[in-house]
């Protein structure tokens, strides 16, 4: 007889989808990238170089962490590259970039390993850095740079390479040499402080000032677009977000359309594009039950008008979502899903 | 069909007529699903277990050296959940003893049969009898003497399902053509090929049971059975029974998964097909009763698929029961140092671990795979990244994401009172659509064993 390799026993079910964590999470960067290009194009080499000087900041403080636990690097699963870059387009483009390297830190640091690394953290890493920066550096958070000037490919804006513990060199001497006239005020800060509006096109489009990946909300949408079309995302809490938002958003301006925005003024401003397409979605501080996630979104559209409309500061997206991530684990211990044959009433054409 | 769909969000136009949830792996039907059914030729030893269904192992009435002939009763029932065993040869038997493994290794009773070389192999054990003229008892009874199990894998002795419990009435029967598990063709071609078997296998259920009506569920990519057997429901003018289309996504074949998409209504937790009126066979099991019955003979032998990249003639075969696993691979061309071998589908069969075993009654797939091309991958698992991918994959509503943090911190009470732990039926969604390669359905099998044996030991 033959000699016979001995077979391989497992345990059913034996098929395995092929998607892996690594690949979604390399998906999501691979979505992110327009995104990044685009802020380069506004913004130029300083936007390039925050991008760069986070995502390197993220993966050393992750490399770091696994090492001191004397575990095996995690870089490959690309999570912590997913952080580096959301964060640094929550950033503004003129961000000192010594400050920029310790967002990273923090949002790693604090945000993930301390939880005990991917799977564990409740908050998204990449708003705890940036909510680390706006209390720590509220001046050059708030400092924002007009796009598209004419030396942005040949200079830094002068604020970006500020030397750290020093104030950051005022930029608006470098940007008055580009532009005559300029307001640098972010559509929000516009609005919220002057009652000017923006057109929604020049919104869409990215035509105006602000953190560095979140100008363009059309182009936000269509890379959001591509991991829902790929299967890596769902489509429930974007579009939960956003019709939170307007449902939100919407009462007050038919209230009182002179003192609030309009419904498409506010999905299309600030932060809330990129918040819905790729911070709410993060799925780790997501809750797990197919109500709840409802819920989550829908929580993260309202708290983000409410804070715009009433709070002290411009944008709300951020908090909003770190507030949502804190509640997902009481959303998900309501929203238990009913288990199949537990009932909710009497079924139709059953016998009393 | 209802409005809203089991999570209470409105159902919208095109989802149809289905469950919620559930997965949709690559079938891999094609391999198999075109080729007609061929018969096997007989092997020279024939090893037949006598523990072929769930419930109690049968018990031989035949001894060494006894010349037994093809569809001769060889072991009797050993209780009302159990079937008898027939001859799946002529031929002489050569012992009764531990000869042949279970799935599982371990060594189980078999009667071994040296097949006549010479023989022609022809039944000459019947009894033709008039289906019209019998009873239901009398019908239920030829069932059981025929030693019909559930043929699409359960093995559970079909005449116990044949009758309504006491207390309960069964109106609708459902014929299961679903066979959602990739690779598994032998249902397919079985309603193809034996379609007036199948409705005479159903009738008789019909008549046992005394259901009003018979829906037969077959998932739309297998729309030729259906047009087939709704062409033969029109030229029987079978009335009272209608065929129809499901959509295809796995686990559709699972009893309480077709009847919610059927007739809309939930077998509650717990519960049996019947707490609902309703009684569930597989098209293959109907198909072999439609045959035996009338005839008054045994089963003897079974459609199996045999599939799978390490086949060089894959297809489905009449294999007799008994035959050595070594035997059916030598027939169909398989490689000879297979990685695996899975019994069933991939999705909720079993992988053996040695090739000393028989067909048996319960066997629909054998699925062989060369070592380099494991179905499954061994990756390391990674963390729960909270994808929701399981929740949504799960056709019991359950939380598998939840239930796998559950059972890695051994809360299995917790597991069973707070998140339905034993309504899991193990259709393996969960581990499927994992992207980090989390044990989910092991994890979950492992804490119900404990939860059972905690019982078990405290009953």
């Amino acid at each position: 007889m033959i000699k016979q390799t001995p077979l391989t026993i497992r345990t059913s079910p034996h098929l395995k989808k092929v998607l892996t964590v690594p690949q979604i999470m390399r998906n999501v960067v691979y979505a992110l990238l327009p995104v990044c290009a685009w802020a380069v194009w506004q913004f130029g080499i300083s936007a390039l170089a925050l991008i760069i000087v986070t995502t390197l900041s993220c993966m050393a403080t992750e490399q770091l962490f696994t090492a001191i636990s004397g575990k095996k690097s995690t870089l490959s699963d690309y999570s912590v590259v997913i952080t580096g870059i959301l964060l640094a387009l929550t950033l503004p483009p003129g961000f000192p970039l010594w400050m920029a390297a310790v967002a990273g830190f923090i949002a790693v640091a604090l945000g993930k390993m301390l939880f005990g690394g991917l799977g564990q953290n409740p908050f998204n890493p990449a708003l705890v850095g940036r909510a680390f920066v706006q209390a720590a550096f509220p001046v050059s958070i708030t400092t924002w740079t007009p796009g598209f000037l004419p030396e942005r490919f040949t200079s830094f804006i002068p604020s970006s390479l500020a030397l750290p513990f020093m104030s950051p060199a005022d930029s608006s001497a470098w940007i008055a040499g580009q532009v005559d006239a300029y307001s640098s005020a972010t559509p929000l800060s516009l609005f919220k402080f002057e009652q000017v509006s923006t057109s929604t096109s020049d919104l869409l489009l990215g035509m105006v000032s602000g953190s560095s990946g979140e100008t363009s909300a059309l182009l936000v949408l269509l890379c959001g677009g591509f991991l829902i079309a790929r299967g890596i995302m769902s489509w429930k809490i974007p579009c939960a977000v956003i019709l939170g938002a307007l449902l939100t958003a919407t009462p007050f301006w038919l209230m009182n359309a002179d003192v609030y925005p309009t419904p498409l003024f506010v999905i299309f401003s600030g932060g809330l594009m990129l918040a819905a397409m790729f911070m709410a979605t993060d799925m780790v501080g997501t809750p797990l039950t197919p109500t709840g996630i409802w819920i989550y979104g829908l929580f993260i559209g309202f708290l983000t008008v409410i804070i715009r409309l009433f709070g002290g500061l411009p944008e709300g997206a951020m908090y909003a979502v770190l507030v949502a991530n804190a509640l997902a684990p009481l959303i998900d211990s309501v929203t238990q899903p009913r288990a199949f044959g537990t009932r909710l009433k009497q079924q139709p054409g059953e016998e009393a | 069909m209802s409005l809203f769909n089991q999570q209470g969000f409105l159902r919208l136009p095109w989802q149809g007529n289905s469950f919620a949830n559930g997965i949709h792996p690559e079938d891999h039907k094609e391999l198999t699903e075109h080729k007609p059914i061929r018969r096997m030729p007989f092997s020279n030893k024939i090893i037949v277990p006598l523990s072929q269904s769930i419930g109690a192992p049968a018990k031989p009435v035949v001894s060494k050296g006894q010349d037994v002939v093809r569809g001769e009763p060889i072991a009797e029932a050993g209780g009302f959940v159990s079937a008898p065993i027939h001859a799946p040869v002529t031929g002489t038997v050569a012992a009764v003893d531990e000869l042949v493994s279970m799935p599982n290794g371990s060594k189980t009773p078999a009667i071994l049969i040296d097949t006549w070389p010479s023989s022609d192999q022809t039944i000459r054990y019947l009894q033709p009898r008039d289906t019209k003229v019998m009873s239901a008892d009398d019908l239920v009874k030829a069932v059981q003497d025929a030693g019909v199990v559930g043929l699409g894998g359960a093995a559970f002795p079909t005449h116990v399902k044949m009758k309504a419990p006491k207390g309960k009435t069964i109106k609708t029967l459902v014929a299961n053509g679903c066979e959602c598990e990739p690779y598994l063709t032998c249902d397919h071609r079985t309603m193809l090929e034996y379609t007036d078997n199948l409705l005479k296998g159903l009738q008789l259920a019909m008549v046992t049971s005394g259901a009003e009506k018979a829906i037969i569920g077959i998932e739309d990519n297998k729309m030729d059975a259906v047009e087939k057997i709704r062409k033969a429901i029109v030229a029987h003018q079978l009335t009272n029974i209608t065929c129809e289309a499901v959509p295809t996504c796995y686990p559709q074949g699972a009893e309480k998964m077709l009847l919610k998409s059927l007739l809309g209504l939930e077998v509650p937790a717990g519960g049996i097909p019947a707490d609902i009126g309703c009684a569930v066979f597989n098209v293959g099991t109907l198909a072999q009763i439609g045959e035996l019955v009338p005839e008054g003979r045994g089963l003897i032998e079974r459609i199996v698929t045999v599939s799978g990249p390490g086949v060089s003639k894959p297809g489905n075969y009449i294999i007799p029961l008994g035959t050595p696993l070594p035997f059916v691979l030598e027939q169909v061309g398989a490689i000879d140092n297979p990685g695996m071998i899975i019994l069933g589908g991939p999705m909720m069969g079993t992988s053996i671990a040695t090739r000393d075993i028989a067909t048996t009654k319960g066997i629909t797939g054998i699925l062989v795979f060369p070592p380099e091309q494991l179905p499954s991958s061994h990756e390391p698992e990674m963390p729960c990244i909270g994808c929701r991918a399981c929740v949504e994959a799960c056709p019991m509503y359950l939380n598998p994401s939840m239930l796998g943090k559950l059972a890695d911190a051994s809360r299995h009470q917790e597991m069973m009172d707070e998140f339905h732990l034993m309504n899991c039926f193990e259709c393996g969604c969960c581990s499927n659509s994992c992207p980090a390669n989390i044990p989910l359905t092991q994890k979950i099998r492992v804490a119900k064993q404990s939860i059972r044996q905690k019982a078990r030991s405290a009953g």
